[in-house]
């Protein structure tokens, strides 16, 4: 047993309003720069519909994931190292910005300086790819709401392997809200995928991370996420993605997006597990059985013997004391509510979610008077208008059952609480008939209904001994990295000097050149490296190329059937 | 949980159920639920909680008279409540007996006059009386059980496929009170809703599946498109719910049933559900109103620093809904009659006369304020009384009876009567709430437009208001917008001040969503030219002060206020008898018949110095709400220590609101919300008329005072207090009419109760005395629209839905480039499926919208979610961001009302009679425009201009 920690996160789907509050504040906080406009590391999806990019989830196309070789071990769907370094120079499969979407803005200036003239001034879209006047045909979050969905509903992924005909008849509407970000797989393919090492996992807290220095923008790891969720900066020439908000939840805050949610949807907690067991999941043969060989690969906190050896490998006590605190083991390994997000991708993904329920399709309840009645629910549930299956392609790999289960759940949970609300004698057999405890049953009702802050957010600081090897918590100046502030400013020689500044600086510098710049789209700062796009192919640039292996190691690691070994 | 939506929105995916009735009919569902409800748990078997609950809380045991219908003799119509004035010996010599309503007792079967009416409301004898405690009185529901043979009634209805008028004949168990033939409002609502009882005269519905009888779940179901079954077990749900749960369902609704023409009657029939089933008054049950309709908690001293009413009173506050309707010239374009929507055979109030004929009445009988109020200065006016040596009302009411001075409603084309200056406050008028938005750029902005409609005929023109052959273009002198960004307004504007966001002053905030108050607080100071509205407004007022020493000086001014709620105003029409002055019906009164004439002196040089000071008319006479007048003296003394004491000029000796936080804090020390003196001082004001326990709601607060800072270093939780009908003591949430209900506290209507029946003349016309069934209104038969799902070469016709968007506040974050980036970019219209298939439009084609009153270019979104005949173009959507010109006029498009314009339901317009009387944002004509269709086509060339 190897016990390792695992910050996750749980989104209750069921109370999604779709208001995008979470798109808005990460993007402020994160993505609001030259060469990322395109990007959305926390977007939310109307289903059915494309997502974004467009079809990310047809893996026959995109190659993201994972697959089991002839052994029966995982290997990337795209290749492995070896297809990769000898193909390392044409393009890798990845969606267009086209399939994202080409970003713009406006010319709000006109409003503001238009001389008098005949017709109002009126500020119209420019691409900010192009600088140029544009008809805008695709966004970040086109088919918001069904929009669109005589045009495009049938492009949806899943459609092709749901079961029963799903038809875009106005009696037949269902919809709901998947907001997503990067999934800190515990079996990143993006990190498999990177020829140069630069996506890494935290080994404190399992935060999947680009390690701006040592990133070449291959942009193998684009293609290796089956989520779409690692995204070329076309200014850096370097991959980015999500950061679990690393700089606050070092310090025990949540994520910007759990910590703006306005439906209050989101969970943080830690998971433990056993880093040992994750190749085994992995490598389950039945994708249906993927769910439940990976919550197998979870620790009970509570367990004497995972409690010793999580000391043993350096877990801090008050980290364990907060997994057993976690939300998110409650509602994955004792309500087994949540869900995983494509687990055939085999990625191990961290970011798990509760199906919604929805309106039922036709009156079914017409012989009760109670809507509570529980009796009456579960034949609801057995008609809701978001099909089984297709929440079963989402979350389990078709499987109806555990999709079934948590629905039903959640169905008895009201039934069961109405009788407390209104003052009468529980009744036990409704959480028994879901298999569940009446004192279970309540207190997933205080977690999921109530859901105060306290105990959505369980979020243990990291610790100062191992600050050191954290990214935010410095221990030394922050600001005394090379090329930064305390170092007398920018590298002598020009765009391929200097290192990557501390992702909390370059904010604090984004921030700074945004509120003095006097364009919005192009900031005049020159402390961007090596890219791609100004490179004139002549020399190598330090940092251009991934360093030669030195290490002898590299060729036991090749396998020519795309293994490769999990990390971490 | 049921969400009842036209369309697959984003609330029905939380829902248990989906009704998807069609747009406007959300009142016939009601209806037949209400027809579920009567029968199952009041008729069928008697629920003790909800019967307990209509005796005590609603007028349901009231007695009305009925009157011989004209048309056909032996049959009835309602007709007013009996009061104690039609009784005989002491019960009429009381005071105010024309408004003390009465019930019968069930055990002596005798008349009573219960405690609570509004007779008890005003005057002395009602002291200590105003409660709902019935004592020993057992009311009767119904009439049942006397000896007269029971009556049939004549009802209205109006559900004709086209509207129109119809009746139905339905019977009623009657007594004989005082000589007089009455029923109860029970009885009658029993009838409206066509629940029979044995052994009564009419027609009714043979059952649930009768379709042809309203109001039955088969009637509604071929008007809403909802199953019979459905209804009527949803409807059996909500009930058994209300049961089971003593109170606890709840209806939430939004702007999509608010803003339809009948609007009231759709209210009126969610009301009936949530009253009869015992739950208005009960924490998590009742009407969760439109949140539109904001709840500033710490109102009294909002009140009177916003309206002034510390140095002058009264303020001059007017409905916008007749402003606009008037001075945007939208009254020319009404090419109908007041009477085409009254009941059947009952239009007498209204025959001939157009609805700016009926503003002008309401005005002048002083139902509803109106401004500019005369065809002369009321400085003037008030000049030329001093010089005749009269006083200022007397000469008034003298030059209006001779003609010589007319009412500025009575002829709004009229040069004298334009507005000249308006200043608009962080309030997108012409890029959100302008219904008739062309209307308003042609005649008030005397711009281009797109107003296609014609003018009334000849013949159906106005007839006590001036019909100037001339419509005026560009009445406005001046349009000022304070404003943050560059809106549909600011571009029009003449002058724009650029204004500081919320995050850049202070200021405070309270809503009717939370329990608290709390505060702004600038993270910045105002960036480059921008001001706070507070510094903004200073300056103006100090400018305009030192300008008016050599223009204005000192006047007497003149202000003609409407009758009001909540005062003794309210008992100026008793039983709803309208009595027009200038038709001969009585005399012009001030107070009674026509506004009050009440004379203001200004001294325009010393307004930046009053705005600056609390004045001393909040010692003498303190300030009031909702009828409770709150003493101040003990708050004004601390806020001249806490704010400090204006030295100099007009506020001298004065406590200071020189600055925004000394408002804030003046705002806090005089509200009951935020200060737990005030409270328990105003519900002992308030027992002393209920002669019931209220003070104690407050009491746990009294020593707490809610200063500023308390607010900036937290969100703070208010104070139980009077200003409002909810009790929050001990920790609860607000719930609206709990006082009322758990403290026997009057609601404050005539009958003290929550009105089902309604006997006001203009009600009685309309055929809206009961709940009722109006559809939206036939927009082909008034103005000649196409008929919806009509398709010809403009395209097809549908109906125009402009619900709120989901990311922005109406204008508000709609040109925000993320908010953007997350949509469509631009400006756009929902359709189904099967309409974008009728006329050729694909998903982001580019469409015109056109309708008589404007044009509207947009990309289209077609989506099955949407239902057939309807589309949806989001609220707001200003014509700054990415409009091209159309093809129909070739100038830019519109914004979603340049398709709507304002009509005004004469109902709206009733006032000095009870609940119906004028108070601000309380009562007053509706802006509607949910009833509009449009044409919407492909553009020809997709290749737009800008």
């Amino acid at each position: 047993m190897r016990v390792m920690a695992q910050m996750a996160m749980v989104m209750n789907l069921d109370k999604c309003i779709g208001c995008h509050t979470c798109s808005v504040t990460c993007k402020q906080a994160w993505t609001n720069r030259t060469g990322v406009e395109y990007v959305w590391f926390n977007n939310v999806e109307t289903r059915p519909g494309q997502g974004y990019p467009r079809r990310y989830e047809d893996q026959d196309t995109w190659k993201g994931g994972w697959k089991l070789n002839k052994r029966g071990r995982p290997a990337l769907k795209a290749g492995g190292r070896f297809k990769k370094l000898i193909t390392i120079f044409s393009n890798p499969v990845l969606p267009s910005l086209d399939d994202y979407y080409e970003p713009w803005t406006y010319d709000y200036a006109t409003l503001t300086n238009a001389p008098l003239q005949e017709r109002t001034p009126v500020a119209r879209p420019k691409s900010l790819i192009t600088g140029k006047d544009m008809k805008i045909s695709w966004s970040a979050n086109w088919d918001d709401d069904l929009g669109g969905s005589a045009a495009t509903s049938e492009q949806d992924v899943l459609l092709s392997e749901v079961s029963q005909k799903i038809t875009f008849e106005f009696e037949q509407t269902f919809m709901f809200y998947l907001p997503r970000i990067c999934e800190h797989c515990l079996n990143p393919s993006c990190a498999a995928s990177c020829p140069s090492g630069a996506i890494y996992k935290r080994t404190e807290d399992g935060i999947v991370l680009v390690d701006q220095d040592r990133c070449r923008g291959w942009r193998m790891c684009v293609t290796g996420c089956p989520y779409k969720k690692v995204y070329f900066n076309h200014r850096t020439g370097k991959a980015e993605k999500c950061t679990f908000c690393f700089p606050r939840v070092e310090v025990g805050l949540p994520t910007v997006c759990s910590e703006t949610c306005v439906g209050r949807l989101r969970y943080l907690g830690l998971v433990l597990y056993d880093a040992d067991q994750v190749l085994e999941a992995a490598s389950t043969p039945d994708e249906k059985g993927l769910y439940e060989a990976q919550r197998q690969v979870f620790l009970d906190p509570s367990d004497q013997a995972v409690v010793r050896e999580a000391e043993r490998a350096g877990i801090p006590r008050d980290w364990i004391e907060a997994a057993r605190r976690s939300p998110i083991h409650a509602l994955i390994n004792t309500y087994k509510v949540a869900l995983p997000l494509h687990p055939e991708y085999r990625t191990l993904p961290m970011v798990w979610y509760i199906p919604p329920l929805s309106p039922v399709v036709d009156a079914v309840r017409d012989t009760g008077h109670d809507a509570e009645d529980h009796r009456n629910l579960f034949a609801a549930v057995d008609a809701l208008r978001i099909p089984v299956d297709y929440l079963a392609q989402l979350f389990t790999a078709g499987d109806p059952a555990p999709v079934d289960t948590a629905l039903r759940r959640l169905g008895a949970m009201r039934a069961y609480m109405r009788d407390i609300n209104l003052g009468r004698e529980p009744d036990a057999s409704i959480p028994e008939a879901v298999g569940m405890g009446e004192e279970e049953m309540y207190d997933m009702y205080r977690l999921l209904a109530l859901a105060k802050y306290e105990d959505r957010y369980v979020i243990p600081p990291a610790h100062a001994e191992q600050a050191h090897r954290l990214e935010e918590l410095a221990t030394e100046c922050s600001l005394d990295y090379e090329g930064g502030p305390g170092m007398g400013g920018s590298g002598p020689f020009g765009e391929t000097s200097g290192g990557a500044a501390p992702i909390a600086v370059e904010n604090f510098h984004a921030l700074r050149d945004r509120q003095t710049a006097n364009t919005p789209a192009a900031p005049t700062d020159k402390a961007t490296r090596v890219n791609l796009l100004n490179w004139d192919g002549k020399g190598s640039p330090p940092g251009l190329f991934p360093d030669r292996p030195t290490d002898g190691s590299s060729d036991a690691d090749r396998d020519s059937d795309g293994e490769v070994e999990p990390k971490p | 949980m049921v969400a009842v939506s036209p369309d697959y929105a984003d609330n029905v995916k939380f829902a248990d159920e989906w009704l998807a009735a069609q747009p406007g009919t959300d009142g016939a569902l009601a209806m037949a639920m209400g027809h579920v409800i009567l029968k199952e748990f009041f008729v069928d078997r008697t629920t003790a909680q909800f019967v307990d609950y209509a005796r005590k809380y609603t007028d349901l045991p009231f007695l009305v008279t009925l009157d011989e219908a004209d048309r056909e003799p032996g049959t009835y119509t309602p007709g007013k409540f009996l009061t104690a004035a039609d009784l005989d010996g002491e019960a009429a010599a009381a005071e105010h007996a024309e408004f003390r309503t009465v019930l019968l007792d069930a055990a002596s079967g005798q008349p009573v006059v219960p405690n609570g009416t509004l007779g008890d409301r005003y005057g002395e004898s009602g002291a200590g009386k105003w409660n709902l405690d019935l004592g020993d009185t057992r009311p009767l529901l119904s009439a049942e059980g006397g000896d007269e043979t029971p009556v049939a009634v004549v009802l209205p209805r109006f559900d004709a496929p086209d509207g129109s008028a119809g009746r139905l004949r339905r019977g009623v168990p009657v007594r004989r009170v005082a000589g007089r033939l009455v029923t109860t409002v029970y009885d009658l609502l029993l009838a409206q809703y066509g629940v029979v009882r044995e052994g009564l005269p009419g027609r009714w519905p043979a059952g649930y599946d009768d379709a042809h009888e309203p109001y039955t779940p088969a009637w509604q179901a071929a008007i809403t498109g909802v199953d019979a079954n459905r209804a009527a077990r949803i409807a059996r749900e909500f009930a058994a719910n209300a049961e089971e749960s003593g109170g606890r369902s709840m209806i939430v609704m939004g702007a999509g049933t608010n803003h339809w023409f009948h609007s009231d009657t759709i209210y009126r029939a969610f009301l009936t559900l949530t009253t009869l089933t015992g739950c208005q008054g009960v924490n998590g049950g009742g009407w969760a109103h439109y949140v539109g309709q904001e709840k500033v908690r710490p109102i009294t001293g909002h009140s009177a620093i916003a309206t002034a009413a510390d140095w002058n009173r009264p303020a001059r506050l007017m409905i916008q809904t007749a402003y606009w309707y008037l001075h945007s010239d939208q009254f020319r374009y009404d090419p109908f009659s007041a009477d085409t929507l009254a009941a059947a055979g009952r239009g007498g109030p209204f025959a001939g006369k157009t609805t700016a004929d009926v503003i002008a009445q309401s005005a002048r009988m002083g139902w509803m304020p109106s401004y500019p109020t005369f065809d002369r200065n009321p400085l003037d006016l008030a000049d030329e009384a001093a010089d005749a040596g009269r006083p200022v009302a007397e000469y008034i009411v003298d030059e209006l009876k001779k003609g010589w001075l007319r009412f500025a409603g009575e002829d709004p084309d009229g040069p004298e009567n334009f507005p000249r200056v308006l200043t608009v406050w962080r309030a997108n008028l012409l890029g959100a709430s302008a219904k008739g938005n062309e209307y308003f750029l042609k005649h008030l902005l005397g711009t281009d437009a797109s107003v296609r409609a014609t003018e009334a005929p000849p013949d159906a023109r106005p007839k006590d208001v001036v019909w100037r052959e001339e419509a005026p273009e560009g009445k406005l002198d001046l349009l000022l917008t304070l404003d943050f960004r560059m809106t549909s307004t600011t571009v029009f504007s003449d002058v724009v001040l650029p204004a500081a966001t919320w995050y850049e002053k202070h200021d405070l905030s309270s809503t009717d969503m939370h329990p608290f108050v709390h505060a702004f607080n600038p993270a910045i100071a105002p960036p480059w030219q921008t001001r706070t509205d507070f510094d903004a407004f200073h300056t103006i007022a100090q400018e305009f002060s030192r300008q008016a020493a050599g223009h204005l000086g000192v006047r007497n001014d003149v202000v003609a206020a409407p009758l009001l709620h909540d005062t003794p105003d309210e008992l100026a029409t008793p039983h709803g008898r309208v009595r027009d002055w200038k038709a001969g019906e009585c005399e012009p009164v001030p107070g009674r018949t026509m506004p009050k004439l009440i004379t203001v002196e200004r001294d325009y040089t010393a307004v930046a110095e009053k705005m600056g000071a609390l004045g001393p008319l909040l010692d003498s006479s303190g300030a009031t709400t909702k009828g409770v007048t709150f003493k101040l003296e003990r708050e004004l003394e601390y806020l001249r220590h806490k704010n400090g004491t204006v030295r100099t000029g007009a506020g001298a000796g004065r406590p200071s609101i020189a600055r925004d936080v000394h408002a804030c804090e003046a705002i806090l020390a005089m509200s009951g919300t935020t200060n737990g003196h005030l409270a328990t001082q105003g519900f002992h004001t308030l027992e002393a008329r209920t002669g019931t326990r209220l003070a104690d709601l407050a009491a746990e607060h009294e020593g707490k005072q809610i200063t500023f800072a308390d607010t900036q270093a937290a969100p703070v939780p208010v104070i139980t207090s009077p200003e409002w009908s909810g009790s929050e003591a001990g920790g609860r949430r607000y719930s609206p009419f709990t006082i009322n209900v758990e403290r026997l506290k009057p609601w404050h209507t005539l009958t003290g109760r929550q009105h089902f029946f309604l006997d006001h003349d203009w009600l009685s016309a309309l055929g809206e005395q009961l709940p009722v069934y109006r559809p939206p209104l036939n927009m082909s038969a008034l103005f000649d629209e196409p008929q919806i799902g009509e398709t010809g070469e403009l395209g097809v016709t549908v109906r125009y839905l402009t619900p709120h968007n989901k990311w922005s506040i109406h204008s508000e974050y709609q040109d925000n480039l993320f908010m953007l980036s997350l949509s469509r970019g631009g400006p756009t219209i929902w359709m189904s499926t099967q309409d974008a298939a009728k006329v050729g439009v694909e998903d982001n084609d580019w469409v015109e919208a056109v309708n008589r009153n404007g044009v509207v270019a947009a990309r289209a979104i077609v989506s099955h979610r949407m239902p057939e005949g309807t589309v949806y173009m989001h609220h707001a959507q200003d014509r700054l961001i990415d409009v091209p010109r159309t093809e129909t006029t070739g100038r830019r498009g519109g914004i979603h009302n340049s398709l709507t314009r304002l009509l005004i339901k004469p109902s709206h317009l009733i006032g000095g009679y009870a609940q119906l009387s004028y108070a601000f944002n309380y009562l007053g004509p509706t802006g509607n425009q949910r009833d509009e269709v449009t044409l919407i086509r492909r553009r020809a060339h997709q290749d737009v201009e800008y």
